[in-house]
C-alpha cells in the first residue's frame, strides 16, 4: 500500500520508513519545516532547513523512496508556539508536543496522506495501535521508558484509523539503532532529540518573553494567607509544584515552599507547604477515543509525561471532564491529564486552572 | 516519467551534448599560448561570436558567467554604481537578492508591469538602474520591454534585462529591445548547467567585475571559463526550431485543466507558449505537485529553496492574488515535449483534482 512517513531525520522515522520500505510497501518521506533552524540558532545566514531535514533526505536517498519537504512554519507558529506562549502567559504550563501532535502533524498529515491517495500515515511513535471492534485503539508501547502514548491522547478516532506506529512494538531504543544499522542508515548513531524542537538554546522562557513580554513581568509571591514574601520574575518561569526560583521566599516559618497556583490576572504567584493538593481536575478539550461514557468512568489517569498511573473516576462533561483522584496530588494546568485502561489509552483532556 | 518542468531547466539539446563532447576531446585552457590553448580558445570565440549575434549584440561585448543568476549580479553590480536600483514586483530572485533596497514597480493583475508608475518613478529619481525580465519564470508572462526601454531613455536610465527564460522560447535581441544590458543562461535554452551570458549594448563601454582573478573576459569576469559547456550553451543556442507546436500542446494542457476546476494565472497576457501557470483553488500548491509527481508528471511550484520547502510565490502575490498565491502550479513544456506527456498531465490533474476536492475538510485552527 501507499504510506506517507513523517520523516523528522531522527532514528525513530527513518527506521520506520526504512522497515515499511522492506515491508514492500510505497513509502513515501514527508519531513515538516516547522520553524526557520537558522534563526532559532539565531545564527546569522544559517539556512532555514536545519540539519534533520537534510538527514531526512539523505534516508530517503539511501533507502530510494520520493521525499518532500512541507512547509508548515506559519501553521507551527500559530497552532503551537504561539499557543505555547499564550498557555504560559495565562498561568499554565504547555505541553507543545502535544499541540503539535494534534495539529500539524496528525490533522494535517492525515489529510495530505488522503489528498496524495495514501492509505496511512506512519510516524516513528511509541505507541502500539491495536485493531478492535470499534476500531484502532491506541495501547502505550512494549518498552515502558520510550511509551508516548501521553502525547497522543489527542489524536481523534479518525486520525488513529489512518495511522501506523511500527516502533510501539520494539523492545527498546538499541532494537530501533539495530534496525537502522542494519538498513544502512547512517542515523543508526545520531542522538536522541532534546526537550522542546524550537527552543534549541533550552532557553523557553526567552520564546515566551518574545511572544508575550506580558508573561514575564515581575510580580509577587504571596502565601495562602495573604501575606507578600517575595518577587518573582515572570509567571511564566513557575509551575504548579515548583519548589526552585523563590528565593528568600523558598522558606516559610521553617517550612519549605512550593508554587500551588498562579495568577496571571494579577501576577501573583502562591505559594504553601508541600503536602497540600486537590482530589478533583477539571478538564477541556476532551478527547475520546471510546464511546463518551455516561456515567463516571474507573480508570487511571496520569497527569504528567513522567507520572505513575493513579485511580481515579472520571466524569465527561458538555467541554470537558471532571477527574476525582482516590488520593490528592498536585496537578498543573496546561498538562495533559490521560486516562488508561492498562495499557490502552482511553482519552484525555488538558488540565485547566483551579477555580480560585 | 513526463518532464514538464522545462523553466527548471530544459532537457539537454542533443547539437549541445554532441559539441560538448568534442570540446571535451579538444581540451586545453583557452588563455595558454600554445596550441591546445589556442583550439580551446576557438572554440569559446565562435561560442561567442554565435551568441552574440542570436541575441543581437557583439561578441566583445559579451561576457560569459556561470549563469543567469551571475550575469544578473554582474549587471546589477557592474552598471549600478551610484545609480538607483528600481526592478520589477515580479522579478527572479538573481535580481530581487542583488538588489535589496531597490525600488518595487508593481506590476497589473495580469502580471504586466505598470509603466505609468516607472515614469513617475524614474521622473523623481536620479541616474536609475532599472532590471526587468522580459519573460517570467513562473507564469509566463512577456513584458512590455521596448516600451519600458524607450521610457528609461527618455529618463537618462539604464535599462538590464534579464531574458534567461525568454532566450530559445521567443525572439531576443538586446538591439531590437533597446536594452543595455540582457542576460541569459545556457540550461534554459537546452545547453548544460553551468554557463550563462551578460550581453552588454555597444553604447556601455566599461562594467566592473565581481569576480577579478586571472583578468579573462577582458577583466569582465576572472576564472577560467567552462569551454565544453560554452560550447553547448552556443550549440543549444543555435540548434533548430523542432517541428512542436508547443503553444498547442499547452493550450490542450490548459483546457483540460480548465475542465477540472482550474484558474489560469495571467492568460490575459502575452505569454510565452511553453508555460502556463494553474490554481486549483483551495489545494495547497505544494501538496498538487507532490501529488502530480506520485503520478509520474513533474510540474513545480513557486520557488524550492535548498531545503526543498516551497515558499509562497512572490510572483503571484504580487498579481494580487491572494490565498491563490499559495495554490498554484507552474507547468512548463520542454523543447521536446510530446503529446502523450500532455495526456497523461491531464489524467493526473483530473484525478487529482477530484481527490483534493474529496479531500478539503476543515481543518482544526
Amino acid at each position: 500500500m501507499r504510506v506517507v512517513v513523517a520523516m523528522s531525520g531522527g532514528v525513530d522515522s527513518s527506521t520506520v520508513a526504512g522497515l515499511l520500505h522492506e515491508a514492500g510497501h510505497e513509502v513515501i518521506g514527508v519531513t515538516l519545516q516547522l520553524y526557520d533552524h537558522g534563526a532559532a540558532v539565531g545564527r546569522k545566514g544559517a539556512c532555514c532547513a536545519g540539519q534533520d531535514i537534510h538527514d531526512a533526505r539523505r534516508v530517503a536517498d539511501r533507502l530510494g523512496i520520493a521525499h518532500y519537504v512541507i512547509d508548515a512554519e506559519a501553521r507551527f507558529a500559530k497552532a503551537v508556539i504561539a499557543d505555547f506562549a499564550d498557555s504560559y502567559a495565562a498561568g499554565e504550563t504547555p505541553v507543545p508536543c502535544i499541540r503539535c501532535n494534534q495539529t500539524v502533524k496528525f490533522a494535517d498529515l492525515t489529510a495530505m496522506a488522503q489528498e496524495l491517495g495514501a492509505e496511512r500515515l506512519a510516524t516513528g511513535h511509541y505507541v502500539r495501535r491495536i485493531d478492535g471492534p470499534n476500531g484502532a485503539e491506541l495501547h502505550r508501547a512494549v518498552d515502558p521508558a520510550r511509551d508516548q502514548s501521553w502525547f497522543l491522547f489527542a489524536t481523534t478516532q479518525t486520525q488513529l484509523d489512518a495511522c501506523l506506529f511500527p516502533l510501539g512494538d520494539m523492545q527498546d531504543k538499541r532494537a530501533v539503532r539495530d534496525v537502522a544499522a542494519r538498513l544502512g542508515l547512517a542515523v543508526a548513531d545520531k542522538p536522541d532529540s532534546q526537550d522542546i524542537c524550537f527552543v534549541p538554546s533550552g532557553s523557553y522562557a526567552e520564546v515566551v518573553a518574545k511572544l508575550r513580554p506580558d508573561a514575564m513581568l515581575p510580580g509577587e509571591i504571596v502565601t495562602a494567607d495573604g501575606r507578600v514574601v517575595g518577587q518573582h520574575d515572570g509567571i511564566a518561569r513557575f509551575t504548579v509544584g515548583q519548589g526552585k526560583r523563590l528565593g528568600n521566599a523558598a522558606m516559610d516559618a521553617g517550612t519549605r515552599q512550593m508554587v500551588l497556583a498562579t495568577d496571571p490576572a494579577t501576577r501573583r504567584i502562591l505559594i504553601g507547604p508541600r503536602g497540600t493538593g486537590t482530589d478533583t481536575v477539571r478538564l477541556r478539550d476532551a478527547n475520546w477515543l471510546i464511546p463518551r461514557p455516561e456515567a463516571p468512568l474507573r480508570c487511571a489517569v496520569k497527569l504528567r509525561a513522567r507520572d505513575e498511573l493513579r485511580p481515579a473516576s472520571v466524569e465527561a462533561t458538555a467541554d470537558g471532564a471532571i477527574v476525582r483522584l482516590d488520593a490528592a496530588t498536585m496537578p498543573a494546568p496546561g498538562q495533559a491529564c490521560v486516562f488508561y485502561d492498562g495499557d490502552r489509552v482511553l482519552g484525555g483532556g488538558i488540565i485547566c486552572r483551579a477555580m480560585s | 516519467m513526463h518532464y514538464l518542468d522545462a523553466n527548471a531547466t530544459e532537457p539537454l539539446r542533443p547539437e549541445a551534448r554532441a559539441a560538448m563532447i568534442k570540446a571535451l576531446d579538444i581540451g586545453g585552457n583557452p588563455s595558454s599560448v600554445h596550441a591546445t590553448g589556442r583550439a580551446a580558445r576557438r572554440v569559446m570565440e565562435d561560442a561567442r561570436e554565435a551568441l552574440a549575434a542570436r541575441f543581437g549584440g557583439e561578441a566583445g561585448d559579451l561576457v560569459f558567467t556561470a549563469g543567469g543568476t551571475e550575469a544578473d549580479a554582474l549587471a546589477i553590480h557592474g552598471l549600478g554604481r551610484g545609480r538607483r536600483l528600481v526592478i520589477g514586483a515580479t522579478e527572479h530572485d538573481a535580481v530581487r537578492a542583488a538588489a535589496p533596497e531597490a525600488a518595487i514597480i508593481p506590476v497589473h493583475a495580469n502580471g504586466l508591469i505598470d509603466l505609468g508608475v516607472l515614469d513617475t518613478v524614474l521622473a523623481a529619481t536620479g541616474p536609475a538602474l532599472v532590471c526587468l525580465m522580459l519573460a517570467n519564470n513562473e507564469t509566463g508572462t512577456i513584458q512590455p520591454i521596448a516600451e519600458a526601454a524607450t521610457l528609461c531613455r527618455a529618463h537618462g536610465a539604464l535599462l538590464h534585462v534579464d531574458a534567461v527564460q525568454a532566450a530559445g522560447r521567443m525572439p531576443v535581441s538586446l538591439k531590437g529591445l533597446g536594452a543595455h544590458s540582457l542576460a541569459i543562461s545556457s540550461h534554459k535554452l537546452g545547453g548544460p548547467i553551468g554557463a550563462g551570458a551578460l550581453l552588454l549594448a555597444p553604447e556601455v563601454t566599461a562594467i566592473s567585475p565581481l569576480i577579478r582573478g586571472g583578468g579573462q573576459e577582458r577583466g569582465r569576469r576572472g576564472g577560467t571559463p567552462p569551454v565544453a559547456t560554452i560550447a553547448g550553451f552556443a550549440a543549444a543556442a543555435l540548434a533548430p526550431e523542432g517541428a512542436t507546436d508547443l503553444g498547442a500542446l499547452r493550450d490542450r494542457a490548459e483546457a483540460a485543466a480548465l475542465a477540472s476546476g482550474a484558474t489560469i494565472i495571467g492568460c490575459d497576457a502575452p505569454r510565452l507558449t511553453n508555460t502556463t501557470c494553474l490554481a486549483l483553488p483551495g489545494a495547497r500548491a505544494e501538496t498538487q505537485v507532490i501529488a502530480m509527481d506520485l503520478a509520474g508528471v513533474m510540474v513545480s511550484a513557486g520557488a524550492a529553496c535548498s531545503s526543498g520547502k516551497v515558499a509562497e510565490s512572490h510572483v503571484l502575490a504580487a498579481m494580487g492574488l491572494g490565498s491563490l498565491a499559495g495554490q498554484a502550479i507552474r507547468v512548463s513544456l520542454p523543447w521536446n515535449a510530446a503529446r502523450a506527456s500532455i495526456d497523461a498531465f491531464a489524467e493526473a490533474y483530473a484525478r487529482m483534482a477530484d481527490r483534493m476536492r474529496a479531500g478539503l475538510v476543515p481543518r482544526a485552527a
